[in-house]
């Protein structure tokens, strides 16, 4: 399936965010989600299923002024 | 010592974490100053760096308040989303909402502004909105829940300074009560301690500290000014007046 991630296009067999997220090397990384458009929190990336053409956001702690 | 979100803070001085030569100044600034609010941003994670755990290690070591921001957000949904995922992030319901209405002043959209900041009080956030020091605006910020407001001095990252005293001096006449905080804009230590003379409660910045040649002794100035402002303040600053008047008494002067 074809998803975009951070922006940038790529291919993933994991049927949920939770899967994606482990596919990607983040199990216990510092991170928050958020797919097309909408936050999704750590609790519900287990049950949110992804489909075709998911826009996936996932970002970390950083600077700021 | 202010109150924002009945959360007292130890410190009139918010520092940015941004922009810093490397994180061990970042560090020795926030030492120096005893800044007691931190500002930080959430971004895209790029794959395996963990860039952002190292991060948020060395924020915790700070020891200090953390504000996530929505910097760069021009979208009320923007702004919402990206508050939701920082909320998470550092495990804190404080926001300062940034819903930027123009791309080369970075002026806030005031519209979208009061929309987010409703939404997102009635989610439970406790809502910093940096905003513009219109007194319309803010009453409308008030009306949506805010419990303190973040005029600019000046646009970010200027080192402008107050660019309208007048319109601050009114918002802090027309909201005696509630914590103020200038946002952006400040260049240097007496600026601040302008806003303190003016009446306010704290002051925010970034780069006037991150981008000076000595970042941690600009931090120190600016809470030594910070404290010297809020000294005058409190002890009722004489009336400007246009003529002279002989401060050594008059009576008693030889006649020669």
């Amino acid at each position: 399936m074809k998803i975009t991630i951070n922006g940038t296009p790529q291919s993933t067999t994991a049927a949920t965010l939770s899967d994606l997220l482990t596919e990607l090397g983040y199990g216990q990384a510092k991170v928050a989600t958020a797919v097309n458009e909408g936050f999704v929190p750590a609790t519900m990336r287990a049950e949110h299923k992804l489909t075709e053409g998911d826009r996936i956001e996932i970002v970390a702690p950083r600077q700021g002024g | 010592m202010p109150r924002f979100y009945d959360t007292e803070v130890t410190s009139r001085l918010m520092l940015g974490t941004a922009q810093y030569p490397s994180p061990a100044i970042l560090a020795e600034a926030f030492k120096r100053s005893g800044a007691g609010i931190a500002t930080v941003s959430v971004r895209r994670e790029a794959g395996g760096e963990r860039a952002g755990q190292a991060f948020w290690d060395m924020i915790r070591d700070l020891g200090v308040h953390v504000l996530p921001n929505t910097a760069g957000c021009h979208s009320v949904r923007e702004a919402v989303t990206t508050a939701q995922m920082a909320r998470e992030l550092f495990d804190t319901n404080w926001i300062k909402l940034e819903v930027i209405g123009h791309a080369d002043t970075l002026q806030p959209d005031p519209f979208g502004l009061v929309e987010a900041a409703r939404i997102l009080t009635d989610e439970g956030f406790a809502v910093f909105p940096y905003c513009t020091e219109d007194l319309v605006l803010c009453e409308r910020l008030v009306q949506a829940g805010c419990r303190v407001l973040m005029p600019w001095g000046a646009p970010i990252g200027t080192g402008l300074g107050l660019n309208n005293i007048y319109g601050l001096r009114s918002l802090r006449a027309h909201f005696p009560d509630l914590p103020l905080v200038i946002d952006a804009g400040l260049g240097l230590p007496s600026q601040a301690a302008h806003a303190m003379e003016l009446g306010y409660d704290a002051v925010l910045l970034n780069t006037a500290v991150a981008r000076a040649g000595d970042p941690a002794a600009m931090a120190e100035g600016f809470a030594r000014a910070l404290e010297a402002g809020r000294l005058a303040h409190e002890a009722d600053p004489m009336e400007p007046r246009d003529m002279a008047a002989p401060s050594t008494p008059v009576l008693g002067k030889a006649f020669l």
